[in-house]
């Protein structure tokens, strides 16, 4: 069938980008037009052309000595660099998926400092190199389901998160790990917008943030991060909904409770604190039993924890699986 | 009269563009990293933009008293009914592929979908009734059956809200532009009825 061949025609590599971009020009131009009556309305999301090819957003620096892991997914034909970084949920750089890699060129993940806090033994405030540098990185390939229904295979580059955990000593006290993203208004002009409450929070329970799945990415494809993907560091948990993964952390924190995480304060009904993928809970708006492999035309069938079931399933034995959406 | 027709060929083309557009990218391969979804989306987005530059027609000779361009309105709301056509299609084929349990459910369980459907099924009953002889045929009941528009705009509404996990700006505009539209129909009808009743009184 003609129809399923057209992921393999996609012509964008050879586009020239003015060409690329005027779509972009069209699509503003024209929303402008339409919504010319509401004026005041302004976007600030609104760029110039010019500024498009801004630096952070395309390939950045090799990363060296990544050792392959055995928990990687095998067997499945990984997403392209292109539509990964080009396809993305990261609102503190605007709503629409491609607005990620067209805005967020003014973050800079360099110097970055991240905060541990909480019950924790090692507390304070480290530099990006001093956090990471004393972990070999580790090739992870995962399947990233997002709560949307649509999924990625991604080959992640990053530390165990356990690893890290146990460097900075977690006392008895500490329940859940809470993460928190950058607030930065001045780099990151979704915080300018109160479309979330700002700064994006997410948290695991502590035996999820020590199973050997979870980890801190830093890189992909063997490359550092690009700032649409969550630069320098961020989360991935590959049994959860992809927006389980924060992006940009720069606190971490041991705590006693639960944390509240952005999505469930934002829509309680809709998404939990688990957020574990499971094809038999649906969204309340769409159902979660199938999902669109980009690059794929077809539907496939969405498995439990994402097919990470033999590692993490256990986690959760004795709960209700129907409260750990 | 000459120029009415010259302008009306230059909307009709106009209002093409996007669709060109459309098929433009495909051939370029610039329908971003999920392309069903794009599609979905821009048709949808021109669907209720249609929707809303039609309610402004009206308004808009009232306030200029330049008659001639209701000449436009049907054009312009068959054009919202071609763009929810393509977006209903893409739904339909390409979203679902003829998976008509899943399709059904979804009209049937989630308000998000039964919404859009609603408002699909509204403006293919305008569109068909959209002919001279409908107009004819159906006299007074005509104008009643077409402000079902004003319902498809809020379902259309609805529907865009629910599709999206946040607020988006789009969103705002289009709401916006809508609720004064809808406020100054609901403005003048109120007037016309206030000045009418003195002379129904004689």
């Amino acid at each position: 069938m003609l129809i399923r061949k057209a992921p393999d025609l996609r012509f964008s590599d050879i586009t020239p980008k003015s060409l690329y971009l005027r779509r972009r020009e069209f699509l503003k131009a024209a929303g402008i037009a339409v919504g010319a009556a509401a004026a005041g309305v302004a976007s600030p999301f609104a760029t110039d052309a010019a500024a498009q090819q801004k630096q952070g957003t395309g390939h950045g620096g090799k990363l060296a000595n990544v050792k392959k892991s055995p928990l990687s997914t095998t067997g499945e034909k990984l997403t392209s660099w292109d539509d990964i970084t080009s396809y993305n949920n990261f609102y503190e750089f605007g709503p629409y998926k491609e607005d990620p890699k067209e805005n967020a060129g003014t973050l800079k993940p360099r110097p970055w400092t991240i905060q541990i806090d909480g019950f924790v033994e090692k507390k304070g405030t480290f530099g990006f190199e001093e956090f990471t540098h004393p972990y070999p990185l580790e090739e992870r390939v995962y399947r990233m389901r997002c709560v949307e229904a649509w999924s990625m295979v991604i080959p992640w580059v990053g530390i165990p998160l356990k690893d890290i955990i146990a460097a900075y000593k977690p006392t008895s006290q500490a329940k859940y790990v809470e993460f928190v993203t950058a607030f930065n208004p001045a780099q990151m002009p979704g915080q300018r917008t109160r479309m979330l409450p700002w700064p994006y929070v997410e948290g695991l329970r502590m035996d999820e943030a020590m199973n050997p799945l979870a980890i801190l990415a830093v890189g992909l494809y063997e490359e550092e991060l690009p700032n649409q993907d969550g630069a320098p560091i961020r989360l991935v948990t590959p049994w959860k909904y992809g927006f389980k993964g924060i992006k940009s952390i720069s606190k971490i924190r041991f705590v006693d409770y639960q944390p509240k995480n952005t999505w469930q304060v934002m829509t309680p009904n809709e998404y939990g604190f688990y957020a574990n993928v499971n094809p038999n809970v649906d969204h309340p708006r769409w159902s979660q039993a199938t999902e669109r492999r980009i690059g794929t035309f077809f539907r496939q069938k969405t498995l439990p924890f994402n097919g990470y079931a033999d590692q993490v399933a256990s986690l959760y034995s004795g709960m209700d699986p129907k409260k750990l959406y | 009269m000459k120029r009415i027709v010259l302008l009306k060929r230059i909307t009709f083309i106009a209002a093409l563009i996007p669709a060109a557009m459309l098929v433009y990218y495909a051939v370029q391969g610039d329908l971003t990293a999920n392309p069903i979804e794009f599609i979905t989306h821009f048709t949808g987005d021109w669907a209720i933009r249609f929707l809303v530059i039609t309610l402004a027609i009206t308004p808009l000779r009232r306030v200029t008293g330049w008659n001639p361009i209701i000449k436009f309105r049907r054009m312009l709301g068959l054009f919202s009914f071609f763009y929810a056509t393509l977006h209903f299609l893409t739904w339909f084929v390409l979203d679902w592929f003829f998976n008509f349990r899943q399709m059904a459910e979804d009209v049937v369980m989630r308000p998000f979908i039964t919404l859009g459907m609603a408002t699909f099924v509204m403006l293919l009953a305008l569109a068909v009734t959209s002919t001279q002889n409908s107009i004819r045929r159906l006299g007074r009941k005509w104008t009643q059956l077409h402000r079902l528009i004003y319902v498809a705009a809020v379902t259309a509404l609805f529907h865009f809200w629910l599709a999206r996990k946040t607020v988006v700006p789009q969103f705002q505009v289009l709401l916006v532009a809508a609720v004064l539209l809808l406020g100054f129909r609901a403005w003048w009808t109120l007037r016309t009825r206030v000045h009418a009743r003195p002379s129904t009184a004689h």
